[in-house]
C-alpha cells in the first residue's frame, strides 16, 4: 500500500488557528512548552533548585526565572515549572537525587498570552484576583479561577499575563478572554 | 462575595477559590474496629450543626490546594479566624458577634411590603 500521506494523523495543537483580542488587548496562543507539576518537601527544595537550574520560590504567589525555565509557586510544597525550550525537566529533576514527584504536564496545559493596556480588565472579567500592581506585581503567580475553569496566572510584565489552562478548557478560556478583550477595548 | 483568609497564601482570597469540607477537629478513633456501632455512627455521621460559632475545614482548592481550619459564625456568615491544618482548636479573638447581630427574617424583612 502506498502511503499517500492523507491517512497519517497530523497533530494539531489546542487553540490552533484561533483569533481574538481588541484594540486594547492582544490575545496570543503561546508556543508549546515543557511543563512539570513538581511536589517537593521543604528539606529537598535546594537540591531540586540546583538540579533544575532555577531557584524554586518558597514565598506564596511568587515565581522565579532562570536558564529559560520559570518556576511558579502554587502551594507550600507544589510548583509548576515551565521550560520554553527543549524540556528535559523530568530528567533534570530525576538527577537531583532527592525525593520528589515530577509529573510531566506539558500536553495537559496550554497557555494564552494576554498583553496590552486592557489586560487586567480582560482577565478580571472572569477572575476574582486583585490584579493591581501592588497586590499582584510583575512576577507574581497564582492558581485561581477564571469563569468556570481553573487557571494558573503569571504576570510577565506590567501589562502582560500568561494564562496557563488545561487544554480541554482552552476553548472556553479563550472565548471568555476574547469577550473580555472586546469589553476592555471599549 | 466573602473574602477568606488563606493561612498558606497569607492573604484574603475570594470565596470562589474555596470549598467547604465539613466540621473540623473530628479525630478518627485509634482502633476503629473496636468501637460499637453507636460510637461509629457518632463519629462518622453525626455533626453538631451549631448555630453561631463553629469550626470547619475549608480547602483552598483553586489556589494553593491546601486544607485549613476556620472558625465561622453561622449566623452572620463571618469568618472569625483561619489557621493551618494540624493546629489544635484555636481560641477565637473577641469580636462584636453576639445575640444582637443575629439577623432574623422579622428583623430585616418583616415590614417589607
Amino acid at each position: 500500500m502506498v502511503d499517500s500521506g492523507a491517512d497519517v494523523a497530523t497533530r494539531s495543537l489546542p487553540l490552533s488557528g484561533v483569533h481574538g483580542g481588541s484594540a486594547a488587548v492582544r490575545l496570543e496562543v503561546a508556543a508549546p512548552a515543557g511543563r512539570i507539576s513538581l511536589r517537593v518537601r521543604n528539606e529537598d527544595v535546594s537540591a531540586l533548585s540546583a538540579a533544575l537550574g532555577v531557584d524554586l520560590p518558597v514565598k506564596p504567589k511568587t515565581s522565579a526565572f532562570a536558564n529559560g525555565r520559570t518556576a511558579l509557586w502554587l502551594g507550600p510544597d507544589e510548583w509548576l515549572v515551565i521550560d520554553e525550550g527543549n524540556s528535559g525537566l523530568t530528567t533534570a529533576a530525576a538527577n537531583s537525587g532527592a525525593l520528589h514527584s515530577a509529573t510531566d504536564v506539558s500536553h495537559r496545559n496550554t497557555a494564552i498570552l494576554v498583553e496590552g493596556p486592557g489586560a487586567v480588565a480582560t482577565i478580571n472579567v472572569g477572575c476574582p484576583q486583585d490584579l493591581s500592581l501592588k497586590a499582584f506585581p510583575v512576577g507574581a503567580c497564582t492558581r485561581t479561577i477564571f469563569g468556570k475553569v481553573e487557571i494558573v496566572l503569571l504576570r510577565t510584565a506590567e501589562d502582560a499575563f500568561r494564562v496557563e489552562v488545561w487544554r480541554s478548557f482552552s476553548d472556553y478560556a479563550f472565548g471568555l478572554l476574547s469577550q473580555g478583550a472586546l469589553d476592555a477595548g471599549q | 462575595m466573602l473574602l477568606i483568609h488563606c493561612p498558606y497564601c497569607e492573604e484574603d482570597r475570594s470565596e470562589l477559590e474555596f470549598r467547604w469540607a465539613g466540621e473540623a477537629h473530628i479525630a478518627r478513633p485509634e482502633n476503629i474496629a473496636a468501637i460499637s456501632d453507636e460510637e461509629f455512627a457518632e463519629f462518622f455521621f453525626l455533626r453538631n450543626n451549631e448555630k453561631g460559632l463553629t469550626y470547619e475545614r475549608w480547602r483552598h482548592i483553586h489556589g494553593c490546594g491546601r486544607f485549613f481550619n476556620a472558625a465561622r459564625d453561622t449566623v452572620s456568615d463571618r469568618f472569625l479566624m483561619t489557621y493551618k491544618a494540624g493546629l489544635p482548636k484555636q481560641q477565637v479573638p473577641e469580636t462584636g458577634a453576639s445575640e444582637k447581630t443575629v439577623e432574623t427574617y422579622e428583623a430585616t424583612e418583616g415590614d417589607a411590603r
